[in-house]
């Protein structure tokens, strides 16, 4: 067991997977020779060589359609978008090609390859390096889109993502790359893709998120037990599509209240799925309507306002209290 | 010394071996045996009745719309016909030419215009990839299938097209930069048809030929008649030879024209002069490499009445093929989508099912 941060997780995954399946490469901008602007990729070059650990021009339209080519030859290809706000230009191959190809092709060609970015706010950044646009994803058939929260899941996940046949977008919550640190096994441990986790037990209300906002989350919780005796259960959704009704349906039945909880904008973001589904398969169980803290409906602030713009502890407290007075 | 010349090494050639009216230059012409030069002759005159045939039936309302290829056989057959099974092509979206060389079955490629996706089902064993709806989205595939090529280390390469329109994009321009930069085994072809459904070449780009475009990415460009099917041969063989050596990309442009409409959605005459087809008519690439082939002796009136008389069995068994395979279940959508089916899913397969048993819609066939 070796105590990691998130950014040394994921490092150890994409190690990982490239020794133990040589149709593994590597491609983004920075990650090589500078070992990613985040460290991500740190000594993968050195390990791997060039021809695996891609150094490519900077064109995110064609690191991601040469990774479609790639994988259609065969290839395995995991590809970093420096940040998820300048994937836009690769989207295109991926709404168009990524997500279409086995479909398209009758299962002939699988589109096995991954998609990996930091999303998220909190770390101070220019414009474009904020934004939480998970849902564009989750909204486009073919595609699985996954969200870990800490160094031990993102290792799990990411190996599991590079393993299977279908098409991953791998959301890395930057504000967590080196918040923490969590002990992660030696031996490669994997998790399933759709599959969420109860990461804390509770009886009188759900809280449901994702990602970075999984610590105020858990904060909330166990402010809520601390100051009001309430106890909160946390789901940490950790894949985003497909979404797992039955972890949350099955909590929401027990606690017959919910609070969604994420940093993406409000309207058809995830906690909007996710309030659909429980409205569908827990509504007899629910004794108060479900709230959601999330983005409001506009453009991420400039870092100045971010602080005061990201959802917190104590708005999902007082959401939660609000919830339980009904 | 404020400015001086920087070289820069690029020469841009124009290649023709055959020109319309049945000359051709000796020196150039490539060395193809009889067998060879009668194939490409009936691959390309398959082309032309099957693109005649799928015309008439968009018309007849038995297939959806439809994007003609006359006039653009010579870039097709004339660029796949030497390559090996174990070679790539990517075509965009008006290439059957290719896909009838590659081993694609006439009913395969009549099913994309029929409404199916079994026309995108690439037979087992051919490495092809299927028709490219949004212009020039294949051209990164072609390079990363090339470097694919090159991590394995294979000697082989891979062809790909896109059209004088495609040029504009960015996929163009991110592709081949690309190719260019990690020197992958790769031929771009570019169907230079003189229009984007109604944009002339002209107004695509201010630049005097497509083919220079290759300087600035580092890699030879040349121009061909496209129309001269023994020029688009030798050019390509060029490049593939050198994209085999490990020696990188070629960006070839293969000046022809679409003598039919965009596709059966527009109307020409709005955007071009009669007289404009009329010229590119009589440069036609079929009648003139037929005036090659009677030359040179391998071609006969007795043998192109057989050719035609084979061509157009070969066009009716597919098209009674297609007819007799029109059937398809709705259902199947959800069942390509992914290897590992969310559980969502198969809810909503269930659902769609119910929908359609109660609407009476036969499935699971």
């Amino acid at each position: 067991m070796a105590q990691l941060n998130m950014v040394k997780a994921i490092n150890q995954a994409l190690r990982e997977a490239m020794l133990e399946d040589e149709n593994v490469v590597q491609m983004g901008e920075d990650i090589g020779q500078d070992e990613g602007v985040f460290r991500v990729t740190e000594g993968l070059l050195k390990e791997f060589g060039e021809e695996r650990v891609i150094d490519t021009p900077l064109a995110e339209g064609a690191i991601a359609g040469c990774a479609v080519g790639m994988a259609l030859y065969g290839l395995k290809p995991v590809c970093e978008m420096q940040f998820s706000g300048f994937a836009y230009q690769a989207y295109h191959q991926i709404e168009g090609h990524m997500s279409r190809y086995r479909n398209r092709t009758r299962g002939r060609f699988n589109m096995a390859m991954v998609i990996r970015m930091p999303f998220g706010g909190g770390i101070r950044a220019i414009e474009h390096h904020s934004e939480s646009r998970e849902a564009l994803y989750a909204h486009n058939p073919g595609l699985k889109m996954v969200i870990p929260s800490g160094p031990r899941n993102a290792r799990a996940l990411l190996i599991e993502s590079i393993r299977t046949l279908d098409p991953v977008i791998f959301f890395e919550p930057k504000a967590m790359y080196r918040a923490f640190r969590e002990e992660v096994p030696d031996e490669i441990e994997t998790m399933p893709i759709g599959k969420s986790q109860v990461v804390r037990e509770g009886s009188d209300i759900t809280l449901i998120t994702y990602g970075a906002m999984v610590r105020p989350t858990v904060e909330a919780a166990e402010d809520l037990a601390d100051e009001d005796g309430v106890s909160a259960e946390v789901v940490d959704l950790l894949t985003v599509s497909p979404l797992d009704t039955e972890t949350i349906a099955a909590s929401v039945s027990k606690t017959g209240r919910a609070v969604v909880v994420h940093e993406g904008p409000r309207t058809c973001g995830v906690g909007a799925e996710v309030t659909a589904r429980l409205v569908e398969n827990a509504f007899f169980h629910l004794e108060a309507p479900i709230r959601r803290i999330t983005g409001y409906d506009v453009h991420f602030p400039y870092f100045a306002r971010e602080q005061a713009f990201l959802p917190n502890a104590d708005r999902i407290k007082h959401a939660a209290r609000e919830t339980l007075a009904v | 010394m404020p400015r001086k010349n920087i070289k820069i090494e690029t020469k841009i050639e124009h290649l023709s071996i055959l020109d319309e009216k049945g000359k051709f230059d000796t020196a150039l012409e490539p060395k193809l045996d009889g067998d060879r030069l009668m194939y490409m002759y009936k691959m390309m005159l398959l082309t032309r009745r099957l693109d005649e045939r799928l015309l008439n039936m968009q018309r007849q309302g038995r297939i959806g719309t439809y994007a003609p290829v006359r006039g653009q056989e010579a870039v097709q057959i004339g660029s796949v016909v030497d390559l090996r099974p174990s070679d790539w092509t990517v075509q965009a979206f008006r290439e059957p030419g290719v896909c009838l060389h590659r081993g694609w079955s006439i009913n395969t490629i009549i099913k994309f215009w029929g409404g199916y996706e079994e026309g995108c089902a690439v037979p087992e064993g051919v490495n092809d990839t299927p028709i490219a709806v949004p212009v020039a989205s294949q051209v990164p595939h072609i390079t990363g299938i090339a470097w694919g090529m090159k991590i394995k280390k294979k000697d082989d390469v891979c062809i790909g097209f896109c059209g004088d329109g495609g040029t504009s994009e960015g996929d163009f321009h991110e592709g081949l930069t690309f190719a260019g930069v990690f020197k992958v085994p790769a031929v771009f072809v570019i169907a230079n048809n003189q229009w984007a459904i109604s944009i002339p070449r002209e107004k695509q780009t201010a630049a005097k030929t497509l083919a220079q475009k290759a300087a600035g990415y580092g890699m030879p460009g040349i121009q061909v008649d496209g129309n001269d099917v023994l020029a688009v041969y030798a050019a390509t063989k060029e490049a593939v030879d050198r994209a085999r050596a490990g020696e990188g990309p070629t960006l070839i442009e293969a000046v022809t024209y679409r003598l039919a409409m965009h596709t059966t959605a527009d109307d020409p005459k709005k955007y071009r002069s009669d007289e404009e087809v009329k010229r590119w008519e009589k440069r036609d690439p079929i009648p003139r490499f037929e005036k090659y082939l009677r030359e040179k002796g391998v071609l006969d009136d007795k043998t192109v009445e057989e050719l035609e008389a084979d061509v157009a069995e070969t066009i009716k068994k597919g098209v009674e093929e297609y007819e007799s395979t029109l059937d398809c279940d709705p259902l199947d959508c959800f069942d390509y989508l992914y290897n590992e089916v969310p559980a969502e899913l198969v809810e909503q397969r269930a659902e769609f099912a119910a929908c359609l048993e109660r609407e009476g819609v036969r499935t699971g066939h």
